[in-house]
């Protein structure tokens, strides 16, 4: 692993959705094995036009049948292709997940689904459209990686680590995400979480290029009133990078996690739950509090589901104060 | 190429063999109390064909890249698949008698982690038609000659996801598929049609693409040539509904109205296997019968 950090606030050069469409059209060329399946939901716009007409039998519309998609996604991968699964993430989880236990994970296939629009990222899609428990119901299925890119950099490098790993995978893809974390250089790896910066007072941890961006933002907000604060990019949630979680707790005593979804049975749980059985310190989740979704534009919703920078670095504090009173002078 | 039909002899090995499935299916089913027995043996006669004679495998080389492929979508009757694929030498038949026993490699439904020669893990009825169908594109993309079959049940019919996979299946024209329903009308809790009636299945795949061949179930000659002429078909997938007795050729469960899961205990399957090896004899007699009126 090898980082560049970009200047926070670098606008990207394509979003994530055109991230996407340029990956598969590349991989279709490069690897024949490569499928790209999509059910009715605009995966034929995304990829490149001459793509999809030099290689039209592995471009393949199911209809609006994602339990079928993702059947015939593993029988694909039984023979040795490597299909991704396009969806929407409330569509992606929710209607496959017996499909995703038992003719994949449990028989042993080779998918990446990739799930669009995570969270309040489906706006004016609204509640009906809201995935906040798509990452929780995937992480617990067994051999499942799970994984939430935050920019176009590390969303092309982790589809491609995905392409050539076995097993499942669910792949959160946030289409609007326009800046970037990363600069050209930089190398990831799927389980190994990125620090973005070191703190001594607080560190926050992030998954996802929304609450990537705002944790950014929260710790600039931090530093004028003289806090230090962390920041970890927990791009892949499932296998979690326990060190990283561990060397927070013992670096600055106190943890945020922040995440796009509910935070029963995501970031905030798996954090939690290495913080358990190794060393524990206080921990303020900022995410979805069990909610449903509703519509809405995204810097309203953010504001409603207190996502915001202000929200962070309020959790911040509180996670700071906590370990104060519980260990004074800390 | 294959040959219009069967001659006598190899019918009559065929009938041996489904006799035999049927023998080490009841065995296993009472080693454990208690099983799958009504779907295990409905689909007997069925699993006799395809590894008898349809199936293009080799068991020393279970992984062997132009094999046939099976979905055995209906699971829970694994026991007549295992019985099938230990006569013919996938796995010694010793594992038979630890069937869904702590650490066996034969688990009450199928898994293709666990058991040489079972290719697709199913148990979640509904599912093994979109995986017989990603199978058939893979080999169409590559150009392999090799034939999908899938085996599902009445009941699973009931699941939606099935007819999405018939519908791409029959769109996408695979005609190297083969699927066969063990039409044996009854399901967990009683009979199809007071449960939720699937009605006719073959009009329902023929409108969704398929060639559709309805035969009995029980006559291994009717379901061979029903499969040959599957595999002939250059235009449309293939389904086989066999016509079928849930229970059949088990002489305790045979005439039970509720088949589906049950306890079998040692004289149950005594009495029942003296049944089929008493018919054994009589087909061993009947071939060397014919040798000799060959001769």
């Amino acid at each position: 692993m090898k980082i560049n950090l970009a200047q926070p606030g670098t606008p990207a050069e394509e979003s994530m959705a055109d991230t996407l469409g340029r990956c598969l059209g590349a991989f279709m060329e490069e690897d024949l094995r490569v499928i790209a399946m999509d059910a009715d939901v605009g995966l034929g716009k995304m990829l490149p036009p001459e793509i999809i007409n030099k290689y039209p039998n592995r471009y393949i519309n199911v209809g609006i049948a994602e339990a079928n998609m993702l059947g015939i996604a593993c029988g694909l991968s039984f023979k040795d292709k490597v299909p991704f699964t396009y969806t929407f993430c409330c569509f992606a989880a929710r209607k496959v997940l017996d499909q995703a236990f038992l003719s994949g994970a449990f028989g042993g296939a080779h998918v990446l689904m990739i799930g669009a629009m995570p969270g309040v990222t489906a706006t004016i899609n609204g509640g009906s459209h809201m995935a906040f428990e798509d990452a929780a119901v995937m992480r617990a299925v067994p051999e499942m990686t799970v994984v939430e890119p935050s920019d176009m950099l590390q969303g092309e490098q982790v589809l491609r680590m995905a392409k050539d790993l076995p097993g499942m995978f669910y792949i959160r893809w946030e289409r609007k995400g326009d800046i970037r974390f990363y600069e050209n250089g930089s190398t990831f790896e799927i389980g190994k979480a990125v620090k973005l910066c070191g703190g001594s007072d607080v560190t926050i941890i992030a998954q996802g290029h929304l609450c990537l961006k705002e944790a950014q933002a929260a710790v600039a907000l931090l530093a004028l009133e003289g806090i230090r604060a962390g920041l970890i990019d927990m791009f892949t949630l499932k296998p979690i990078d326990r060190e990283a979680i561990v060397d927070a707790v013992r670096e600055t005593g106190c943890l945020v996690t922040a995440e796009n979804q509910n935070v029963l049975g995501g970031l905030g749980s798996a954090v939690s739950e290495v913080m358990a059985e190794n060393e524990a310190a206080p921990l303020e989740m900022v995410g979805i509090r069990d909610a449903f979704g509703e519509v809405g534009d995204l810097e309203s919703l953010k504001k409603r589901y207190k996502l915001t920078a202000q929200d962070i670095a309020a959790a911040a504090k509180r996670a700071i104060s906590r370990k104060q009173k519980r260990r004074p002078g800390a | 190429m294959n040959s219009p039909c069967l001659s006598n002899a190899e019918l009559i090995d065929l009938e041996i063999f489904a006799a035999q499935i049927r023998i080490k299916t009841i065995e296993m089913i009472a080693a454990v109390g208690k099983g799958h027995v009504g779907g295990s043996m409905s689909i007997a006669d069925a699993v006799a064909v395809l590894y008898g004679s349809a199936m293009r495998y080799d068991p020393a080389n279970p992984k062997w890249k132009m094999r046939d492929r099976l979905v055995y979508s209906k699971g829970h009757s694994g026991p007549a698949l295992y019985a099938a694929l230990a006569i013919k030498g996938f796995f010694p038949q010793e594992w038979l008698k630890r069937m869904n026993q702590i650490g066996s490699n034969l688990p009450s439904h199928v898994h293709a982690r666990l058991t040489p020669g079972v290719d697709v893990s199913t148990g979640s009825l509904g599912q093994g038609l979109s995986v017989a169908v990603g199978l058939a594109m893979a080999d169409r993309l590559d150009g392999r000659d090799s034939y999908v079959y899938c085996v599902m049940g009445d009941g699973e019919c009931q699941e939606g996801q099935v007819w999405e996979a018939a519908m791409f299946a029959g769109n996408h024209i695979l005609n190297r598929l083969i699927v066969l329903v063990d039409n044996n009308k009854r399901q967990c809790s009683g009979e199809l049609k007071k449960i939720n009636d699937v009605g006719d299945l073959g009009r329902k795949f023929k409108d969704f693409g398929f060639d559709v061949f309805e035969v009995n179930g029980h006559d291994l000659a009717q379901i061979d040539v029903a499969i040959r002429q599957a595999k002939q078909n250059t235009f449309k997938p293939s389904v086989i509904i066999l016509d079928t007795i849930k229970g059949k050729g088990c002489s305790f469960a045979e005439q039970m109205a509720d088949n589906h899961n049950i306890t079998v205990n040692t004289e149950q399957a005594v009495a029942a296997v003296k049944i089929l090896e008493t018919r054994i004899d009589d087909l061993n007699d009947k071939r060397e019968r014919g040798h000799v009126n060959e001769n």
